[in-house]
């Protein structure tokens, strides 16, 4: 990794110390406008975000339920672009050197600003990782090896319908953590079954040395409680979004409360994450 | 790019070239690869091609005529032309051609639950139609503009026992119900099979329904030899995904004495910025589970097609069109809005035939090429729909032009 820094190698062995699970927030760049998505993404850490995923603004997310489809469409009428997004980050690196960025999204729009300036830019910004989700093992060899020579993770993505003959593809050349998408679905819709979710993140663990976050229907902090007492992380996106939503104006403008209501979300579900652990401690003796 | 022939496409990887390939989310692509292996057997089963078959001849139709279009040649005044009359098909186009197809493969598969997108509504109506003849369930998205301007496809639907979900998110036509088709796949991946309506999505689809509708070319290839004793000099076909011409041309490929132009919507004009025609206007990016031509912004986002005809309101195109586009083999053009009207008009009264909007689009290129041609050349345009949906928004906008 050419000598820069692993931050999320150092996040989740941090975690691991700590003997707790992360917490991994989802929002759109630029939702709902420049300004109150700068201030949002500030204050991630402080909320208790471990690592941030940030989404990269699609007009056609064809993975994601509504709530996500309407945040990346208004980050797109506010004027949203690859450039922005990028600019997000550098300017939350001005003042948080430790927190991991992930930046999550559909290919085309990497793949219009050239995979080589994408991966440039997006380190030279301070990302650390890239999540493709229409860029499957069959596709990626394209974008892969340039993100992984500028020192950035290629997180893949494994699902419910990843059966044993598929998973070595979707396990090999996967570095920084592994997403486990939880549900058969698309975001923001259904809730696992707590005893499928252990089953599958067991078979992850059966088959990879990587960390393992799971996303996709968590929603409360108690979701996300029990998310961590069976993987690594867990990963908060539509029900964000749809705090931030609740906090427009009919104008379709941030009101005054929005920042603090959605960092008091992730509050909230940080609080789950990190008691997670120590509430199963306290029962097992 | 020198090739040796245009017809191996694609590679085992779903590629044309640059094109096609298997975009995908990872929940889908499980699925994506066993339609794969369920349709390679099912091709390399004659017992399929067999049962198929005879649902053309008895169901759909097959053959459709193909029918020497004397008073428009005699208007014209240039080359000969041929329909080959895909608007005489059960259903009234050329979709049921693959939907036939699709759907016995996804009995084949053992699903119960068949899920499709549609601009027009002809790809949902032949989909609904299958569903119904073989007591499927059958939901079809379709986005809240195009229902509003095909309402009597909407109405057929619904009689055949079909479930109409209004699509509402993004510009609310054809792409979107796509996106909203794919979440459906996405969410019910045990028991759903995807009927995809153009030759677009990840592979195989683009060389599934190539196939299925390569029974317009086989047969117009016969039909033109029994009837000219030769190949046709040039073949026109419209296009939005470009199923029907894909359709037409394939067989043909390989003919270098063949010329074969296909007809993209520039709607309002192609300086406009209203239109649909991604070979002429778009770049090289990915959608709907494949790398092709699409109409998108310096950033990488989708923009708005736009055509007087909902099935060619689409930002993208088969990513075979988009190799055979960049190789040069067939040649891309475009008519707008205004020329298909008048095309329309022109048809339904030299001819008694009420072609759909989107043919004539290829119909108004047809009336500028063959003036230029000798006599003795033929045309063999695919009349790939007929005009019955489309009468009440012309209605309208004829009317509306005469206020104007």
């Amino acid at each position: 990794m050419s000598g820069q820094r692993d931050r999320i190698a150092e996040r989740f062995a941090k975690l691991k110390a700590e003997n707790r699970g992360g917490l991994v927030t989802f929002l759109s760049a630029g939702d709902p406008d420049r300004a109150t998505a700068q201030e949002l993404l500030d204050g991630l850490p402080i909320a208790g975000a471990d690592l941030i995923e940030l989404g990269m603004p699609f007009s056609d997310p064809m993975a994601d339920g509504p709530a996500i489809q309407a945040g990346s469409l208004r980050a797109l009428k506010s004027g949203a672009s690859m450039a922005r997004t990028l600019e997000h980050v550098h300017a939350f690196r001005r003042h948080d050197q430790d927190t991991p960025i992930v930046l999550m999204g559909y290919y085309n729009p990497i793949y219009r600003m050239g995979g080589e300036a994408f991966v440039a830019a997006a380190r030279d910004a301070g990302a650390d990782g890239v999540i493709v989700v229409d860029l499957p093992p069959e596709e990626d060899e394209e974008l892969r090896p340039l993100v992984r020579r500028a020192g950035l993770h290629f997180i893949r993505l494994a699902t419910p319908t990843t059966d044993d003959a598929r998973l070595p593809a979707v396990l090999g050349n996967s570095s920084g953590f592994l997403y486990y998408v939880s549900i058969a679905g698309i975001t923001g819709t259904r809730s696992a079954a707590e005893a499928d979710m252990r089953r599958a993140v067991e078979r992850l663990k059966r088959n990879s040395q990587l960390p393992i976050a799971v996303g996709f229907g968590i929603r409360t902090p108690e979701q996300a409680a029990a998310a961590v007492r069976i993987a690594d992380a867990a990963v908060v996106g539509s029900a964000l979004v749809e705090v931030l939503a609740r906090n427009l104006g009919k104008d379709g403008r941030a009101t005054p409360g929005l920042v603090a209501d959605v960092h008091n979300h992730v509050r909230a579900l940080a609080e789950g994450v990190r008691g997670a652990r120590v509430q199963q401690a306290e029962a097992a003796r | 790019m020198q090739v040796n022939t245009y017809r191996a496409g694609p590679d085992e990887k779903g590629h044309f070239g640059l094109y096609g390939g298997r975009f995908v989310a990872e929940t889908l692509m499980p699925l994506v690869l066993s339609v794969e292996r369920a349709y390679a057997a099912a091709r390399a089963d004659p017992s399929f091609q067999a049962e198929l078959d005879g649902f053309l001849s008895h169901y759909v139709g097959r053959p459709s005529p193909l029918y020497y279009a004397e008073r428009l040649t005699q208007h014209l005044g240039g080359a000969k032309i041929y329909f080959k009359r895909d608007e005489l098909n059960h259903t009234g186009a050329h979709k049921i051609n693959n939907c036939m197809g699709q759907v016995l493969l996804a009995r084949r598969m053992g699903k119960q639950r068949i899920i499709a997108e549609t601009g027009a509504g002809q790809h949902g109506v032949a989909t609904a139609t299958v569903c119904a003849r073989f007591g499927l369930q059958c939901v079809v998205y379709m986005g809240a503009t195009d229902i509003e301007r095909q309402k009597p496809n909407v109405f057929r639907m619904n009689l055949l026992g079909a479930e109409v979900r209004p699509v509402t998110s993004g510009t609310a036509t054809l792409k979107d119900a796509m996106n909203e088709a794919l979440r459906d796949w996405v969410a019910n991946v045990a028991d759903t099979f995807y009927i995809i309506g153009s030759v677009a999505g990840p592979h195989p689809y683009p060389m599934m329904v190539r196939d299925f509708q390569s029974v317009i070319g086989n047969e117009a290839r016969e039909q033109i030899i029994a009837a000219e004793g030769r190949l046709p000099d040039t073949l026109i076909a419209c296009i939005g995904g470009g199923s029907n011409a894909i359709g037409l041309f394939h067989p043909f490929l390989d003919e270098p004495e063949v010329r074969i132009i296909g007809v993209e919507a520039a709607g309002l004009g192609l300086h406009s910025g209203k239109h649909a025609a991604s070979l002429t206007g778009g770049l090289p990016g990915v959608l709907h589970g494949n790398r092709t031509y699409l109409l998108q912004d310096a950033d990488g986002q989708i923009t708005d097609a736009h055509s007087i005809s909902a099935g060619l309101d689409y930002p993208g195109i088969g990513p075979e069109h988009s190799w055979l586009h960049d190789t040069k083999r067939v040649e891309y053009v475009s008519a707008t809005d205004d020329e298909a009207l008048e095309a329309f008009q022109l048809c339904a009264k030299l001819e008694g035939i009420i072609p759909a909007l989107e043919p004539a689009h290829a119909l108004a290129r047809v009336m500028t090429l063959a003036p230029t041609l000798p006599k003795e050349h033929i045309i063999l345009m695919n009349m790939c729909g007929r005009g019955d949906k489309d009468v009440f928004t012309v209605s309208a906008l004829l009317e509306g032009k005469r206020h104007a």
